[in-house]
């Protein structure tokens, strides 16, 4: 088991798993949400109380599960990163913290685009937005504490500390429509109860969800072998992938 | 299919800005996403080339001097 993490968690092993795998993601990814695309915005039925303006939910729900789940996996791999010194899985924290940033910014506008013509609101200060937008300026706190520091390692140890100490806010925003009055409606997509909404609008939600999740792991998995190359390039082995024009 | 013709699926049955604008967001922070990624990446493979093109040639001269 110790040999397999570390063979894992080994620069070079993982840049050529990540190399195979990574075409299975985008296809998964492209291929998800282009179908879930096409199904939400043009054959799903129309909202009988939301008219179109419900197909904001095949962008907004998909970008909010990514915003939130970014941030636990960062965390996780923060956690890794500090027990058991593992460098690949701080460069994998390195490179969520971004995509993180702009899928919670995604959720937020979107949120805001679909308050409009439901809430007759853009914004309002209630705990599920606010605790959003709190979301969003921890992912702006980690990135940027990461490069305030002059050594590298200083940089990776802060980032992760407060990673660790800020998924505190996922079950608060979780459940800051159970807990406080809220405008924001509760949870209405889950992949493990009944679907509480018609079949036809559910699959192409269930379509867009998993393809995001897609793209959250091809693009962590493509940035962190990014980000390996970067951090390795002295060694030999990245010296003769160089070499070999890869 | 949900709309009768384009111009009613364009139209969202009024609530064309507000569909189309978090729809097109959405997609411009994805695809901009992966272009980034992706320039980074041929960055990052054009400086390991350049610099095991750099190193090579001081491994020649270094021969041809000795």
């Amino acid at each position: 088991m110790w040999a397999f993490i570390h063979k894992v968690g080994s620069p070079k092993w993982f840049y050529a798993i990540s190399g195979r795998l990574l075409p299975w993601c985008w296809i998964l990814a492209v291929g998800l949400i282009l179908v879930g695309s096409l199904w939400g915005l043009a054959f799903a039925p129309a909202d009988y109380q939301q008219g179109d303006s419900f197909r904001i939910i095949y962008v907004h729900v998909p970008a909010a599960f990514l915003a939130q789940s970014i941030f636990v996996s960062m965390a996780v791999a923060a956690l890794v990163f500090m027990v058991w010194k593992i460098k690949v899985a701080d460069m994998a924290a390195a490179v969520m913290a971004p995509l993180g940033a702009v899928m919670t910014f995604v959720a937020l506008f979107t949120g805001s685009v679909w308050g409009m013509p439901t809430w007759g609101t853009w914004w309002i200060w209630d705990a599920r937005l606010t605790s959003m937008l709190i979301l969003l300026f921890l992912y702006l706190g980690v990135i940027a504490l990461r490069g305030a520091f002059a050594s590298r390692d200083s940089g990776s140890r802060a980032a992760s500390v407060l990673a660790m100490v800020g998924v505190i806010n996922i079950p608060v925003i979780k459940y800051s429509v159970d807990w406080w009055y809220t405008l924001h409606q509760k949870a209405s997509f889950s992949i493990t109860s009944r679907p509480s909404m018609p079949v036809e609008m559910w699959w192409p939600l269930l379509l867009m969800v998993v393809g995001f999740y897609a793209f959250f792991i091809a693009m962590t998995l493509m940035r962190t072998r990014s980000e390996i190359l970067r951090r390795e390039a002295g060694k030999h082995w990245v010296r003769e992938l160089a070499a070999g024009g890869a | 299919m949900a709309f009768d013709s384009l111009d009613a699926f364009f139209a969202m049955g009024g609530y064309g800005a507000y569909v189309w604008s978090a729809w097109a967001v959405t997609a411009l922070a994805m695809v901009g996403s992966v272009v980034h990624a992706r320039i980074e990446r041929r960055g990052l493979l054009r400086d390991l080339e350049r610099r095991a093109r750099r190193e090579s040639a001081t491994q020649r001269k270094g021969r041809d001097a000795s």
